[in-house]
């Protein structure tokens, strides 16, 4: 016991010695948050729109109006017809091309239906499908506003209520997510490379020819890495609260026990890493990829459950899946034991798996 | 029955089909200076490895302060001093620091490891930079410190592996006759190096060519034994030999 | 001599990576695995959504309703709740995203007035799924009574004809297969030169070579060719994949898209030499690497997020990211299929970008060597 605190001592002055780890542990939150957080958003906040105006009628102009009002839309003059419209287009300076025909008021007035054409710039398909929504919804309310009878009639009307989320903030979203990427980066990461730093440069021989146990050194060094991403996750929580004003529904001690389970997997695994790579930029990359392929499944942008079913069951043994699960729920929505017990349960037995599988593997290594 | 600090018996260190180490036998006594000489590559740096419990052997029987290797390693560790050819320190530790840490890792503590590490301090006369970082001083200085630090707990034997590979020709002196001081205590050093005049310090030497040992016994007795004047051309002729052999 | 001493070297430098076959593996892995990934897994299409109904009405046609949003493929139906009050626990427990609520006399009303209110409570933790999902519903129900009441759906006074340009058949690929090779050669390159510089600097070895005859530059452009090498496979590779697994046409010149993908290899070369002057350990080259370039890439480059929506400073910011400009290239070669002149801006700039990081790399250097 006395040696690991002994263990312990000298990583916590090395960490803190470390020119590299501690600006990390400080900014990385605060550069990670700012940025994701404010970059992330699907609404579509400014829409380069070309319109072109072919009726010239007052029917014609109130709808040019209606869009020129809308603070989502920004108006590009056209020089031309419908080929220097499009030709905007692939200039990129607009995003899509909305084309009034002849006749457009004489039509609604009367009745007959009358077709508007718009075109979009469908690389990037979210936006587009939402341009499209968005300028439908436009002009549709534009018509039923203008004639007396309802243009349609929609025989059912939905009230919605967004729970949790009212305002539908999508950063509200993100901000735990990328708590899950911090504490990960911290738990796994840095444990790998500052094992397998002290395997280079020959420390870690020094330690091996005294009596100090492997189980020993093993705690010495994911002790403090635990620590340390505790510590990341509450920084990280209060940049959360003091920028966008996250506050945490449900509780905030039940969240950190389950960080501290998660953990013992992220560092078991960091553990692992180390054992298989004989090097710093090895681990590095190594513990990159399995980042990357376990963030992505996790559910980081785009729900699991509209995953594909291998997805789906792989997720089941991805413990970043369960620390976005619980993360998310409890911070936004309040979940509390009873309801995540489950992943409580896995995330258990993942850590009891994960260490154990770490430990053994360490003590076959070094023997 | 400890006579021997050191037992080695037929011991053989296989990599595979290459034979790194073939067939050695030695003793070493109390207080001996034990020199493990050869090319690089000749076996030392394995066998010693295997002396400190860093490597286990192939085949062949081991006993390090009269403790086996294969049962017995937790035993063989606590009580064995240990530097390495990196001088294995923390560089962004302070000497004091380093001091500090490896005492507590041998299980001195409190009162007992401050006493412990200011008397080193005292004795490797380390006052000067005992709170600089370890990156930010020469090697020559290291090596002191490393040899300080194997040192802290006091062991019946200490393992030198290559201890002054890139230090001065002054500080080389300097570090042997701290050596003979600590062998004068009681000390057991075992020691490799392929710098074949510091054959001449140590008590017996054993020059080991390809795996094998080339010449086993004291500087002065093998000098005698093979007509040469220094160690050097010893070691050169047994070299030679070696080759025409292969 | 210095001629063969430098063939030597590179030679020595495949050597290394070849070795390192883990490493290696990773590297040319990589690409395939996060298209794939990106493909089949990662959709922007919502489906599957566990969804509960709190059901006052208990009828045929509310019923008939429940099966037909629970069919359509969107939704995937829990169950019936009992109360109002069973909603929070529903959620919480994360056993359903959104909860259909039809109030008493949903059919009469329908048959009576030709109209009725619903409605739907969302698990808005997660907006976009949310509002979605709401839509979905919207749009399910008012077919459903719609044509169950054979109303007749009056045309719509207006409708918009919409053409997608440029991706017809709305082909997320044309979204991720461009970033993904951005970010691959910004990782391959960037910072895998700038962590290899660094390793020869940390191990001390560095010293040895320039002390040997090999000139600095000939030191690091041969740490730098098989990196080239890597890089230019990934982006074989990538456009192959593109094409055969995903769809993505081969519009535009191929010559242009390998020139300019060179380019950008050639800016992320320089650019991880700089960093690798500026790094003490091979951790702080790898750090810089990852939060001055990767994350950068992912979230300012356009990739993933529109940079139109971002914020201004941060719009400002993603201009003098280099893979902003190189995404920007790619999208335009590949996809509008157009030629040199709609991307001379972009490649402007990337040349610009690249004397400048080779300019302080070759400054930085000679302030070390002093």
């Amino acid at each position: 016991m006395k040696k690991i605190l002994i263990l312990l001592q000298k990583e916590f002055i090395q960490v803190f010695r470390n020119k590299t780890i501690l600006p990390i542990i400080f900014v990385l939150p605060i550069v990670q948050l700012l940025i994701l957080a404010n970059a992330a958003t699907q609404e579509m906040k400014n829409i380069k729109l070309a319109l072109i105006d072919f009726d010239n009628s007052s029917e014609s102009r109130s709808l040019v109006n209606a869009f020129d009002h809308s603070k989502f839309y920004s108006l590009i003059p056209v020089r031309g017809g419908v080929e220097k419209a499009v030709e905007l287009i692939d200039l990129g300076e607009a995003d899509a091309v909305l084309v009034i025909p002849e006749h457009f008021g004489e039509n609604l007035v009367e009745g007959t239906p009358v077709n508007v054409q718009l075109m979009l710039n469908a690389i990037n398909i979210t936006a587009a499908a939402l341009t499209q929504g968005y300028t439908s919804g436009i002009i549709q309310g534009y018509t039923s506003s203008i004639s007396i009878q309802s243009s349609n009639i929609i025989p059912t009307k939905q009230s919605v209520r967004h729970w949790y989320n009212p305002d539908l903030n999508y950063k509200l979203y993100m901000v735990p997510g990328i708590l899950v990427i911090l504490v990960t980066i911290v738990g796994m990461f840095l444990t790998a490379i500052n094992i397998v730093r002290e395997k280079e440069l020959g420390t870690i021989e020094q330690v091996n020819v005294t009596p100090i146990k492997p189980y020993q050194f093993i705690v010495g060094k994911l002790v403090p890495f635990w620590i340390i991403a505790l510590f990341e996750l509450s920084f990280g929580l209060i940049i959360a609260k003091l920028v966008f004003n996250l506050t945490i529904v449900g509780s905030t001690p039940l969240l950190f026990g389950f960080a501290a389970i998660y953990l013992l997997v992220a560092l078991g695994l960091g553990l692992i890493l180390s054992t298989s790579a004989s090097n710093q930029q090895q681990v590095m990359f190594m513990a990159f990829f399995f980042m990357i392929v376990f963030l992505m499944l996790s559910g980081l942008f785009t729900p699991t459950e509209s995953m594909p079913k291998w997805a789906q069951w792989f997720n089941t043994i991805n413990p970043l899946y369960y620390f976005m699960k619980v993360n998310r729920m409890l911070i936004l929505k309040g979940s509390d034991f009873g309801n995540l017990r489950e992943s409580f349960i896995s995330i258990s037995l993942m850590a009891i798996a994960v260490l154990s599988f770490a430990i053994l593997r360490y003590n076959k290594k070094s023997a | 029955m400890m006579k021997n600090v050191i037992e080695v018996e037929n011991l053989v260190k296989k990599f595979g089909s290459f034979v790194a180490v073939n067939n050695l036998t030695f003793t070493v006594g109390k207080g001996e200076i034990f020199g493990l000489l050869g090319a690089n590559g000749a076996g030392k740096t394995t066998t010693i490895r295997m002396l400190c419990g860093l490597l286990s052997p192939t085949s062949g029987k081991i006993s390090v302060a009269g403790y086996d290797a294969y049962t017995q390693p937790e035993q063989i560790r606590a009580n064995i001093g240990y530097m390495s050819q990196k001088f294995s320190l923390y560089s962004d530790l302070t000497v004091w620091e380093n001091i500090r840490f490896f005492g507590g890792i041998y299980g001195l503590w409190g009162k007992a490891l401050k006493g412990r590490a200011l008397e080193l301090v005292e004795e490797f006369k380390m006052h000067d930079f005992k709170d600089i970082m370890v990156e930010s001083l020469p090697v020559g200085w290291r090596q002191r410190i490393s040899l300080a630090v194997s040192l802290v707990h006091k062991p019946p034997v200490i393992f030198l592996d290559e201890p002054t590979s890139g230090v001065d020709p002054v500080a080389r002196r300097m570090f042997w006759e701290t050596i003979h001081h600590i062998s004068s205590l009681g000390t057991t050093v075992i020691v490799t190096t392929h710098y074949m005049d510091e054959a001449e310090y140590c008590h017996t030497a054993l020059v080991m060519v390809d795996g094998k040992i080339g010449a086993l016994g004291k500087p002065g007795e093998l000098k005698q034994k093979y007509v040469v004047e220094t160690m050097n051309e010893l070691f050169l002729s047994l070299a030679r030999n070696g080759n025409t052999k292969s | 001599m210095a001629q063969s001493s430098f063939l030597n070297f590179i030679t020595k430098e495949f050597k290394h990576i070849f070795r390192d076959t883990r490493t290696l593996l990773i590297v040319l892995v990589m690409p395939v695995i996060q298209l794939l990934i990106f493909g089949f897994v990662i959709s922007s299409e919502i489906k599957n959504a566990n969804y509960a109904v709190l059901d006052y009405s208990n009828d045929y046609l509310t019923k008939r309703l429940v099966q037909r949003i629970s069919s359509s493929g969107y939704f995937n139906f829990k169950g019936y709740l009992n109360s109002y009050g069973e909603i929070e626990k529903v959620f919480k427990n994360g056993d359903a995203k959104l909860v259909l609520i039809i109030g008493n006399n949903f059919s009469q009303k329908l048959q009576n007035d030709r109209f009725a209110n619903y409605q739907v409570v969302t698990d808005a933790s997660d907006p976009n799924t949310a509002s979605i999902l709401a839509s979905y519903v919207q749009g399910i129900v008012n077919s459903f009574t719609t044509e169950y009441f054979g109303l007749t759906r009056q045309k719509q006074r207006v409708s918009v004809q919409s053409r997608m340009l440029y991706n017809e058949e709305m082909n997320s690929a044309f979204m991720f297969v461009p970033g993904t090779m951005v970010l691959i050669l910004m990782l391959v390159t960037a910072m895998m030169t700038s962590i290899s510089i660094t390793r020869e600097k940390e191990l001390g070895t560095m010293e040895i070579l320039l002390v040997s005859p090999l000139k600095p530059w000939q030191i690091v452009v041969g740490k730098v060719i098989p990196y080239i090498g890597i890089a230019f496979t990934n982006v074989l590779v990538i456009i192959l994949m593109g094409y055969t697994v995903f769809h993505l046409p081969l519009r535009g010149n191929m010559l242009l898209l390998l020139g300019v993908s060179s380019l950008f290899i050639l800016l992320a070369l320089s650019l991880g030499i700089l960093i690798s002057t500026l790094s003490k350990s091979q951790a702080v080259a790898m750090f810089i690497s990852m939060f001055a370039l990767m994350l950068p890439t992912i979230l300012l480059s356009g990739f993933i997020f529109p940079i139109e929506n971002m914020p201004k400073l941060l719009q400002w910011l993603s201009l003098i990211m280099p893979p902003r400009w190189f995404l920007s290239a790619l999208k335009t070669i590949m996809i509008k299929g157009q030629g040199f002149q709609y991307v001379l801006k972009e490649v402007m700039v990337m040349i610009a970008m690249t004397l400048v990081f080779i300019g302080l790399s070759i400054k930085k250097f000679k302030v070390r060597l002093e």
